[in-house]
């Protein structure tokens, strides 16, 4: 075979692997969907909504988990997104060009990506083992723990993006540099801080790891106030469902399962079409 | 008698000493929000300090007991509180090298799909497709993995792969056992559709970061699709590649939910990739709350200390690497 021919060939094949990746890729994506779709949504109805968690062979619904994990999440960005956002606005404005700024970058990327049981466990040496019991404020701070990387990226990244000209100008009329952060800089930004904040949000609703030694599971709810007992949540439920061998209990666990995917789904969606709706404007 | 009424009143005091009052006041409140911003983000690094901390001491008990066999020994008995790391390490490291070992070609493959061979109409849509597969929570990868990719692979690849390398000597090791369906080659092979769009995103984003000269002059000189981007694109991008292969390292080796539900939970190591076996997330996520007893307690402690500074390490490198590719980039 001359040398072209072969150059062409080889050109060929991985043209070829290319589209058979593509294909398993996005094949993959529409298998796991539709199973998902198919196993959950038969078991979806009203009653899911409106009934606590069954003991096996009984009917039930899911609504100590879905309750729990909006109360949890709920605490999480109460609690992250302020921290999140006051640690970005000190890496984009006062500290800018500070050393100490690079290495909380680096850390923060780094915390990131951090497995998810390892924040699980540090909050259960922190906060379970001291008070003695699990709790679903340790599950929301545990969580708070993977929120603030999020919001601390987007908030420096947003706030970098706002022209220095906004800045310049509103100091020259007098404005001190509190306040030109907060009524200039936060207001350009607004967008794509909410964007990091509803991010943070998609990534917590299914973390299960954290949760699983900090909130630990509750078939019913605490005593007041809520949050000093163990709470179910979603991703909890769904571990224990799934891995059980009663089969109304791995309904409930897809059904559960679909839910929190078209959660995530939605919110990534809004997310992304605030931030592209900003970028065209 | 009107200055003595006004006297005290806002009204009859000089405006240069009000002017001087609110000045103070708003020097006050930028004082204060610079100290407010400056301890936030300094606590993202006690966060981090805290988690060592912690991490540190609550596995000091294990390491004082075991000392280094912890690492070395594959023993895990809490009957008689005799435990060794050695499984849950194999394992971790395993399933991450098989996922990787998919996911790299694959990653690479569709981004050379998406930047040379795809319409640019197509680009956007196909590139958010992947991503959300990036975006799908862990555990519906492993009710998914469980119930449908499991049975599946038990039917069809196991058998396969046995009777493939069942007469070849050494091979026949690494694929035997009988099929479960469930084990560390499923747990890699799920390991690497959830690592998949990392890959595909970072390499996404240096591969279109390549001067657009660079490529038509080595289309003009003749050179086909696959000859740009092996002699032109992947040197140019191969710090970026790189630091996105390290960075879906670092995730593989941290994923606890989608493992536990297929890897098999057994503290062995078989030479078989069939054959079940255990993760350090797995065996934390699962055995963390029924541990009695401090040992056993700070022993799953410890494997989580030794998670932590595996991945730390994983993902300073990978960091470090897109660093020096965004420096250039600027």
């Amino acid at each position: 075979m001359g040398l072209y021919r072969r150059r062409r060939l080889r050109n060929q094949i991985v043209i070829g692997l290319a589209f058979g990746a593509t294909t398993v890729g996005l094949g993959w994506l529409a298998i796991i969907l539709g199973t998902l779709l198919y196993e959950g949504a038969s078991g979806l109805s009203l009653k899911v909504f409106t009934e606590m968690t069954p003991p096996p062979g009984a009917d039930g619904g899911l609504l100590n988990p879905i309750i729990g994990s909006l109360i949890m999440t709920s605490l999480a960005v109460l609690i992250g997104t302020p921290i999140g956002i006051l640690a970005g606005t000190y890496m984009a404005e006062y500290g800018r060009y500070a050393r100490i700024t690079q290495v909380i970058r680096f850390i923060n990327d780094i915390l990131l990506s951090a497995p998810s049981i390892v924040v699980g466990l540090f909050v259960y040496e922190v906060m379970v083992a001291p008070m003695g019991h699990f709790s679903a404020i340790a599950g929301a701070v545990a969580l708070a723990v993977l929120v603030i990387p999020v919001v601390v990226r987007t908030t420096e990244d947003m706030l970098s993006l706002v022209p220095k000209e906004l800045r310049e100008a509103a100091s020259a009329l007098g404005m001190p540099r509190a306040f030109v952060i907060q009524r200039v800089c936060y207001r350009a930004a607004r967008a794509g801080i909410i964007t990091g904040v509803l991010l943070a949000v998609a990534r917590i609703s299914g973390e299960t790891a954290p949760l699983l030694f900090t909130a630990l599971n509750n078939q019913f709810f605490g005593d007041f106030p809520y949050v000093n007992a163990p709470m179910a949540s979603l991703p909890a439920v769904i571990f224990q469902f799934a891995l059980s061998p009663y089969h109304d209990w791995q309904k409930l666990a897809w059904t559960g399962a679909l839910i929190i995917t078209l959660t995530v789904l939605a919110l990534s969606i809004i997310a992304r079409t605030l931030a592209s709706s900003r970028k065209m404007s | 008698m009107v200055d003595v009424a006004l006297q005290g009143t806002p009204a009859s005091q000089p405006a240069v000493v009000s002017r001087a009052r609110v000045l103070a006041r708003l020097r006050g409140t930028d004082t204060a929000f610079n100290h407010i911003t400056r301890s936030a983000a300094i606590g993202v690094l006690v966060i981090l300090g805290g988690v060592i901390f912690s991490l540190f001491s609550g596995a000091l008990p294990a390491f004082r007991e075991f000392g280094f066999s912890f690492l070395t020994e594959q023993r895990w008995n809490p009957v008689t509180e005799k435990f060794g790391a050695l499984a849950a390490i194999y394992g971790t490291v395993v399933t991450s090298f098989i996922a990787m070992v998919i996911a790299v070609p694959l990653g690479l493959l569709i981004t050379l799909f998406l930047t040379e061979l795809c319409p640019m109409w197509l680009r956007r849509p196909i590139g958010i497709a992947i991503e959300l597969l990036a975006g799908i929570p862990s555990i519906i990868y492993g009710i998914w993995g469980l119930f449908v990719f499991a049975p599946f692979l038990q039917r069809t690849l196991q058998p396969a792969l046995i009777d493939l390398f069942g007469p070849i000597p050494y091979l026949s090791d690494v694929f035997a056992g009988p099929p479960y369906g469930i084990g560390v080659l499923t747990a890699g092979l799920i390991l690497a559709i959830m690592v998949l769009p990392f890959i595909t995103s970072v390499s996404r984003d240096v591969f279109e970061a390549v001067p657009p000269v660079l490529k038509e002059a080595a289309y003009g000189l003749g050179c086909t699709t696959w000859e740009v981007v092996r002699y032109v694109v992947l040197p140019y991008t191969r710090v970026g590649v790189i630091g996105g292969v390290m960075l879906g390292l670092g995730r593989a080796l941290g994923e606890t939910m989608a493992v536990t539900f297929v890897i098999g939970n057994a503290h062995r190591i078989s030479s078989s990739v069939l054959a079940p076996g255990t993760t350090i997330s797995a065996t934390i996520a699962n055995e963390f709350t029924e541990a009695v007893g401090d040992l056993y307690t700070s022993s799953l402690i410890a494997l989580g200390l030794l998670l932590f500074v595996i991945t730390f390490i994983v993902l300073a490198c990978a960091r470090y690497l897109l660093m020096r590719i965004e420096r250039r980039i600027g």
